[in-house]
């Protein structure tokens, strides 16, 4: 087995030190960050996604494994700026103004990372201009909106809104997800797709970024 | 009468199974070694960090009517209406497990520890689920036991079965949570976040019994009311 595969296995298991111990190793005998990060980390993330799907595994296994994802990660991301690798993208994520909840956006914040992509986490209680602010900041191809109440599901219609009034459309694209909201409230807002939950939402977010790229 | 109830962490932690059903586990898959060692260390850091504590006011039928009201936001039929009116006696209440542990969780996220913060956040819900049942409880056991036996005390809350979230200021109104350091925000969410509120309702059991096919059932996800009514039997009291 190589070494990359050796840290995808060892993600998918949750072993955090081990993984941390093979990607210094891959580097060591002169691997690219890119190479490890591609083959091993975001490999290893795919299956476990996969498995989640699936039902094979579930969340806190799933949570497991991003701990250990990070684990490499923090080893490789001051090479990776230095090489220069691209994410997969950048999203920009957060729970809605007047909206404390957050940790369904943390889940797809976490489940992003390990796929590839740079997240912007505004956090929770964010008003629409930040949210639209931040991914033009940040040259964001995606906004992912959470809301857990009916009462802040507005806000949603107010960042769609707020992007096609910059005529932004094109260039960002808006996904929105949480408890009450729905497929139905996605096309009603304008917004671009609805996440059901985390694992789906990181399906529709490299969807949408490759309609922008 | 208002009451202020306290309770040690470790009186509310709920158990394992309930803990990994909020995180998707089925109850007939045996979790890993690793998921109960992480269930494990998010108990302990419950049970150090929960303040958990409660408010408990009766209130009459007419005066519960008022805060049901609120600010006319309802759904103009809900459930609620018929179980507070059937319903030998009422409560109010709101019950938080504390700030510390939503502290505790922020904290872990931001270190990269996502399956201890999220495995804490589930300990944290189920706990604080676990409030309105103790405090169903004891509202069961108060002042006149005789004239309850046979009554099931059941909790409903704004934001669920029609009656809308924006009844949490009259509530609050009545309650006063501020002294157990509960407060509301403009989305009438509560702080600390891991909180509940509602009324309890004491009665037959039957008044707890309808059938969920009201407008806003259809958007509603966790559906605990069939749980909730397939365990009445069991709930009844026989005195």
């Amino acid at each position: 087995m190589s070494i990359l595969s050796d840290i995808a296995v060892n993600l998918q298991r949750g072993e955090d030190e081990q993984v941390a111990l093979l990607v210094r190793q891959a580097l060591d005998d002169g691997l690219d960050a890119g190479v490890v990060l591609h083959e091993g980390l975001i490999a290893g993330m795919g299956v476990v996604g996969e498995q989640f799907r699936e039902r094979e595994i579930f969340l806190p296994d799933v949570l497991l494994a991003a701990r250990a994802m990070y684990a490499g990660l923090g080893l490789l991301k001051p090479l990776l700026a230095h090489e220069g690798v691209p994410a997969a993208g950048t999203v920009v994520i957060g729970s809605v103004k007047g909206d404390l909840h957050d940790i369904g956006k943390n889940l797809v914040g976490i489940m992003l990372a390990g796929a590839g992509f740079e997240v912007i986490d505004l956090g929770n209680d964010v008003a629409a201009e930040r949210f639209v602010d931040a991914a033009c900041g940040h040259g964001a191809s995606v906004i992912g909106l959470s809301a857990l109440l009916t009462t802040t599901m507005p806000v949603m219609k107010e960042v769609v809104d707020l992007v096609r009034a910059r005529g932004l459309q094109d260039r960002i694209k808006v996904i929105v997800g949480g408890a009450p909201v729905s497929e139905a409230w996605a096309r009603q807002i304008g917004a671009d797709a609805y996440g059901y939950d985390a694992a789906s939402a990181v399906e529709r977010i490299r969807a949408l970024a490759r309609t922008v790229a | 009468m208002t009451q202020q109830i306290d309770w040690r962490g470790a009186d509310t932690l709920p158990d394992r199974r309930e803990v990994l059903h909020l995180q998707g586990l089925p109850a007939d898959v045996e979790p890993s070694l690793r998921v109960v060692e992480i269930f494990e260390a998010a108990a302990d850091m419950y049970t150090e960090a929960a303040e958990p504590r409660a408010l408990l006011a009766d209130i009459s039928r007419e005066a519960f009517a008022e805060v049901f009201r609120g600010e006319g936001r309802n759904a103009p039929v809900t459930p609620i209406e018929s179980v507070a009116a059937r319903a030998g006696a009422l409560a109010l209440f709101v019950a938080t497990v504390g700030a510390r542990v939503t502290d505790r969780i922020r904290d872990l996220l931001a270190h990269n520890e996502p399956a201890l913060a999220v495995m804490l956040d589930a300990v944290a819900s189920a706990a604080a689920d676990r409030l309105t049942r103790r405090l169903a409880d004891r509202f069961d056991r108060a002042e006149d036991p005789a004239s309850r036996s046979g009554l099931v005390t059941l909790g409903y809350s704004p934001g669920y079965c029609g009656w809308h979230v924006s009844g949490q200021r009259a509530l609050f109104a009545y309650v006063g949570p501020d002294a157990i350091g509960v407060t509301l925000n403009e989305s009438c969410l509560m702080h600390p976040l891991k909180s509940v509120s509602g009324v309890l309702a004491a009665g037959p059991a039957d008044i707890h019994q309808f059938t969920p096919a009201w407008a806003f059932c259809a958007d509603c996800r966790n559906r605990t009311c069939l749980t909730r009514m397939r365990q009445l039997p069991a709930l009844e009291r026989t005195g």
